[in-house]
């Protein structure tokens, strides 16, 4: 029976094999940066549609078709599996193309139907008052949204998008189902070499968790930050 | 004191600044529609401050949220300034920049310090370079007693101080008109004195306001006419000298025995 130190050895040390998982996390770290910025932008252009469907008290063609599309958006995000949504995207839609681009639209897509809620609770949360006030100083209501209101909801729901970026970070773990080397995938790719899966795994484990619990730290600053520039 | 020169005075035809006809508006609700303003006609002319007072629910927020089409009317016709703005076409936003309107809750930026507060408007509209509207900012907030808060935020203020800043922030665009709904009745009573004595001084400059209050005395001192809405209508109105001690209708006589 190999020894420990011969088994780490072998797992990370022997032909440079950690790099699989250095390159793996970059990757990670890639798809859930770049996917949480798309999922933001499509986030708030659904918020935006969701909303003005709300307050509009005689809704156009136009903005009755948009709200069907991103209620239908939202229905199929959120009632299927990623990993499905994933594979559909590489295998069926995008035949081609490059597998990290095909993974960040993906988890994009995905992470903008739930941003999308949680803006436009960020929205809804803004007393209606302040609308009224940049009303009757002149302002349009889309310069109302950009000055007054988008402002005061970004500053809302921060918390609550900084923690969708945690929960995407984890959920990009299986992005290896269509190929990509993320961590999760170095870690099992170097499981595959050397037969031995404890210590890869472990790894891997402890660098989701280490990040995880760094970011929740960063998140809990956040938190008070804010409460303490709400307070009178 | 003086905050500037009103521009609805320098073009005083013998036109009002307001005229209403036949204004309703009813809102549609869950549990049903609900007439709330059932016919207003008025004319408020220009330099005129009236003064609304009536019970709760009686429609006065509806109708001065009417005036600015914050609120739209269900049927009848509004004109400001000579342009009918309850046509269709109008360009609202441009009607509303001359209208300046005063919230019982403030509404002020919180994300915004207040000379932002004051500055945005103009500036987004291009009234002023934000130079400008700082210059102007400043002055406003000097002749209220508040230069020195020109960057703190809403949230550092007392109710007081927001709702004086809340005005200035109005008359940083030059408005031609105030609307006040019920300005001082969030505020604790030792501040409504210094929010009630700058618009006493807006008044004495010539501003056509519309004030909703339960003030009384401001009524008395400040109004040229006290409107009694009950119910969706103008029930009585009369210069406040005759309102106050000549009711005519028996609800207005009911009304003030209660406030008074
Ligand atoms: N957006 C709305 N939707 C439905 N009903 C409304 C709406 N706004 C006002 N109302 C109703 O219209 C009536 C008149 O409201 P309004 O706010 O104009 O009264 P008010 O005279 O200003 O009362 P108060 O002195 O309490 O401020 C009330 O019964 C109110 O519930
Ligand atoms: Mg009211």
């Amino acid at each position: 029976m190999n020894s420990l130190s011969q088994r780490l050895y072998d797992d990370f040390i022997d032909k440079g094999r950690y790099m699989y998982l250095v390159k793996g996390l970059g990757n990670t770290v890639l798809i859930t940066v770049f996917a949480l910025l798309i999922g933001v932008l499509i986030g708030v252009l659904i918020a935006l549609v969701r909303v003005a469907y709300l307050q509009t008290e005689k809704k156009g063609i136009l903005l009755r078709i948009l709200n069907l599309i991103c209620g239908l958006y939202l229905t199929i995000i959120r009632g299927t599996p990623m990993v499905v949504q994933l594979m559909i995207m590489y295998f069926v839609i995008m035949a081609s193309g490059a597998p990290l681009m095909i993974a960040i639209l993906s988890f994009g897509l995905n992470s903008g139907a739930y941003v999308a809620e949680v803006i436009r609770s960020g929205i809804q949360s803004v007393d209606r008052g302040q609308r009224e006030a940049g009303r009757s100083l002149g302002l349009s209501g889309r310069r109302t949204m950009i000055y007054i209101i988008l402002p005061q909801a970004f500053k809302n729901v921060a918390p609550a998008i900084f923690n969708e970026f945690i929960v995407l970070l984890k959920e990009t773990s299986v992005a290896g189902y269509v190929g990509i080397q993320d961590l999760t995938k170095g870690g099992d790719i170097i499981r595959s070499i050397t037969y031995d899966a404890f210590p890869p795994l472990l790894a891997v484990a402890l660098i989701y968790l280490v990040i995880v619990v760094f970011l929740t730290q960063i998140l809990h600053v956040i938190e008070r930050r804010l409460a303490k520039s709400d307070l009178r | 004191m003086t905050f500037d020169k009103i521009p609805g005075e320098t073009n005083g035809s013998g036109q009002p600044m307001v005229s209403v006809r036949d204004l309703r508006k009813t809102f549609h609700t869950l549990a049903g529609n609900v007439e709330v303003l059932k016919g207003i006609d008025i004319d408020i002319a220009r330099g005129e401050k009236v003064v609304i007072v009536g019970p709760s629910g009686s429609g006065k927020s509806t109708f001065l949220r009417c005036l600015n089409m914050l609120e739209t009317p269900t049927s009848g016709r509004i004109t400001f300034n000579g342009t009918e703005i309850t046509a269709p076409g109008v360009n609202l936003d441009e009607i509303r920049a001359q209208m300046g309107m005063v919230f019982q809750h403030f509404n002020l930026f919180p994300h915004l310090t207040v000379r932002k507060n004051i500055t945005l408007s103009p500036v987004l509209l291009k009234m002023q370079t934000q130079e400008e509207a700082d210059q102007h900012a400043e002055y406003l907030l000097g002749r209220i007693g508040l230069k020195d808060k020109a960057d703190s935020y809403p949230n550092q203020l007392s109710g007081g101080q927001k709702q004086r800043v809340a005005i200035v922030r109005s008359l940083a665009m030059k408005p031609k008109m105030m609307l006040f709904d019920e300005p001082t009745s969030a505020l604790d009573p030792e501040m409504v004195g210094e929010v009630l004595e700058v618009m006493k001084e807006l008044a004495n400059e010539g501003m056509t306001m519309a004030v909703v209050t339960h003030e009384m005395n401001f009524a008395r001192d400040v109004a040229s006419r006290v409107l009694f809405v009950d119910e969706g209508v103008i029930l009585e109105q009369n210069t406040p000298k005759e309102f106050f001690s000549n009711p005519k209708h028996p609800r207005t006589k009911d009304f003030l025995s209660k406030i008074l």
